[in-house]
This record gives structure tokens, C-alpha cells and sequence, in this order.
């Protein structure tokens, strides 16, 4: 095949499953999430400009590792001249919620070819899989849900990168102090209540907030891990005592 | 950090966070894992969601915040009644930002 067959093709097959419903319905239930993604994308931006590291690597970055809590987790600390690993490190501990996305997309994506899911992978995130799991709660394979996945990721993705490339360009010429990033924060606090279907998952929101806060302090972000790691305790003993209720034992 | 120590950083930062977001779905076979661990793990995505919320709302600067006029607080709690009223993503969002910086413009918190 010819390269320019080649990409005649691509181009036809990504404007087939764009025609595709699923794919517009995911795309058109993440444009709601848009004005929070653009508010914190905007935020980073501007984050990232300030760090003086150059707007070709600060678009390089955005890109590449495309998880905003990630980058501005480690700013401050390339700002301060942090060792390599202790980057990476904090990296790891806030990026360890994508590790649960993954657990949970593992039935609905793993009959696909291995290239196709370290895709998908990449697009993933926080709205993407807030959505998806709101729109698929029981696990099931089909095209359906790659394509509703594509078109809720894809306008995650665009509505971001448009926007931090935006706030790394305009730099300072945004003042910050409007508490845009607050939109940012209402718009995971929007998505944690997606979540939020059973009573159990209530307390494991609750004991997961009130840990990540209490252990604050901890370095390398580990205050996430921590809160991960209680809540899921919990939730576990929550099962298993509901499940010893329900057998009628004390 | 020199240009090259700060790109090596991101193609590093881009490697551990795609290994996350990969770790579930690279390997063939089902990873072998208890039980307990298999069920824990449905709590996983919302205990990290909010874990990444809950010191935004609270904490200023790694300290608590020691007033309760804090417009952030308000801001997330009229987004959480405006979820538990109507379940849609843009005006939780826009509630809960449109009293946070109601109180800190019209109040001046």
C-alpha cells in the first residue's frame, strides 16, 4: 500500500467512526466538562509558562504526558532544581489513580490488539472515565464502547491541549487570581459524584478525601496513595460486614 | 535543570504516567490477585477522585483553613446540592463556581 492510499484510508475510517453514533454521543456528553478542562488547562498553562522552561518544551510536556494534576504536581519541584526521581516519583503517586481506571477498562477494551489499547491508555483520563463508567456500568465488550470512548477522550483531549497551549503562550497575560482553577476543582468534584452510586462508595469518597488531607504533609504527593489505600480498606470491611449481616450472623 | 535534564524529566514523566494508565491493560492474562483486592479496587477511582478534590476545597498552602468564611467551601457544597438536584456535570461546575466567586467579588472573603 501506497502512503498516500495508506492515508486515504486512515482518513476515511476516522471520518466513518466519527459519523458514528456512540462516538457523538460520548463527544457530545464531554462538552459539558469542557468549561472546567479549559479553566484548569488554562491554569496549568500559565503554571507552566511561569517555570521559564520555554514554551516549545512546555508544549512538549503538555502533550506527552498529558495529565494536568501530574504537571502541576511537578513544577514547584523542577522549578527547585528537585532530583529526576523525585519528579518521576511524584509523578508515579498522583498518576496511581489512573492504575484503578485501568483495572476498570481491562473487560470492556482487553479483546483489542495491543497497540489499540496502549492507545486508548493514553487517552485516558479522569473525564473519559467518569463518563464512560456513568454511560457502561456493567462490563461488556462491543464497539459501542470504543467509539463512545474515542469521542468522550478525543474532546477531552483537544478541549485541554487547546487550552494549556493557550495559558503557556499568553503566560502572565492571564491573571490567575479569578480562581479559575476553581472550575477545575468543581469540575472533579462534578465527576466524583458520578461515582458516588452506592452508599459504600460514599464512605470510601469520604475516608479517601479526609486521608489525602490529613497526610498532606507527606512528601511525594504520597497523601494520594495513602487516602487510596484507606478507602479501599474500608470498603472492603464495609462489604464484608454488610455480607456477614446479610447471612445473619452477629 | 539544563534544557536536556528537563526534557529527559518529561519523556520520564510521559513513561511512568502511560505505565499507569496502561498497567491493567498490557498484560495478556488476568493478573493473579486476591479476592479482597479484586473487590477493593471498584472503590479505587472514586477514593483518587476525591483525594485529589478534598485538599483543594480545604487547605491553603498545606495548612487548614481556620476560617469558615472560605468561599471555596460554599462554592462546593451549592455544586454538591445542585448534583444531588439535577445530576449534570455543567452546572455543578457552574454553581459551584458561580457562589465561590459570588462571595469572594460581592463579599470580598
Amino acid at each position: 500500500m501506497s502512503l498516500k492510499s495508506g492515508l486515504e484510508s486512515i482518513h476515511a475510517q476516522a471520518l466513518a467512526t466519527a459519523r458514528r453514533p456512540l462516538f457523538r454521543e460520548g463527544a457530545a456528553e464531554a462538552i459539558p466538562m469542557a468549561i472546567g478542562i479549559a479553566a484548569w488547562g488554562l491554569v496549568a498553562g500559565v503554571a507552566m509558562a511561569k517555570t521559564g522552561m520555554g514554551v516549545p518544551l512546555a508544549i512538549f510536556m503538555s502533550i506527552v504526558v498529558y495529565a494536568g494534576s501530574a504537571q502541576i504536581a511537578a513544577l514547584p519541584l523542577i522549578m527547585s532544581g528537585a532530583p529526576m526521581w523525585v519528579v518521576w516519583a511524584t509523578t508515579l503517586c498522583v498518576s496511581l489513580r489512573f492504575v484503578a481506571f485501568s483495572f476498570h477498562f481491562r473487560p470492556y477494551f482487553m479483546h483489542l490488539p495491543r497497540r489499540q489499547r496502549i492507545a486508548f491508555s493514553f487517552l485516558m483520563g479522569d473525564t473519559g472515565f467518569a463518563l464512560f463508567i456513568r454511560r457502561f456500568p456493567e462490563p461488556a465488550r462491543g464497539r459501542d464502547h470504543e467509539e463512545y470512548f474515542l469521542g468522550s477522550s478525543l474532546v477531552t483531549f483537544g478541549v485541554w491541549q487547546l487550552s494549556i497551549i493557550t495559558g503557556i503562550v499568553a503566560g502572565s497575560g492571564i491573571p490567575t487570581s479569578w480562581g479559575l482553577a476553581f472550575a477545575g476543582t468543581m469540575a472533579l468534584l462534578a465527576l466524583t459524584c458520578t461515582q458516588l452510586r452506592k452508599p459504600s462508595t460514599w464512605v470510601a469518597a469520604v475516608v479517601a478525601g479526609s486521608a489525602a488531607i490529613a497526610a498532606y504533609a507527606l512528601p511525594l504527593k504520597l497523601n494520594i496513595l495513602v487516602a487510596i489505600a484507606a478507602a479501599v480498606a474500608v470498603g472492603v470491611l464495609a462489604d464484608h460486614a454488610q455480607a456477614r449481616r446479610a447471612r445473619g450472623k452477629p | 535543570m539544563s534544557a536536556f535534564e528537563l526534557f529527559l524529566t518529561t519523556v520520564g514523566m510521559a513513561v511512568v504516567t502511560l505505565l499507569c494508565r496502561s498497567f491493567f491493560l498490557l498484560p495478556k492474562d488476568d493478573l493473579p490477585m486476591p479476592r479482597w483486592l479484586h473487590e477493593g479496587l471498584r472503590y479505587a477511582p472514586t477514593a483518587a477522585l476525591a483525594a485529589v478534590v478534598a485538599p483543594e476545597l480545604v487547605l491553603t498552602q498545606g495548612h487548614l483553613i481556620d476560617t469558615w468564611r472560605d468561599p471555596r467551601i460554599f462554592g462546593a457544597v451549592a455544586g454538591l446540592l445542585f448534583y444531588s438536584w439535577r445530576p449534570s456535570l455543567f452546572g455543578t461546575i457552574v454553581c459551584g463556581t458561580g457562589v465561590m466567586l459570588a462571595l469572594r467579588f460581592g463579599l470580598g472573603w
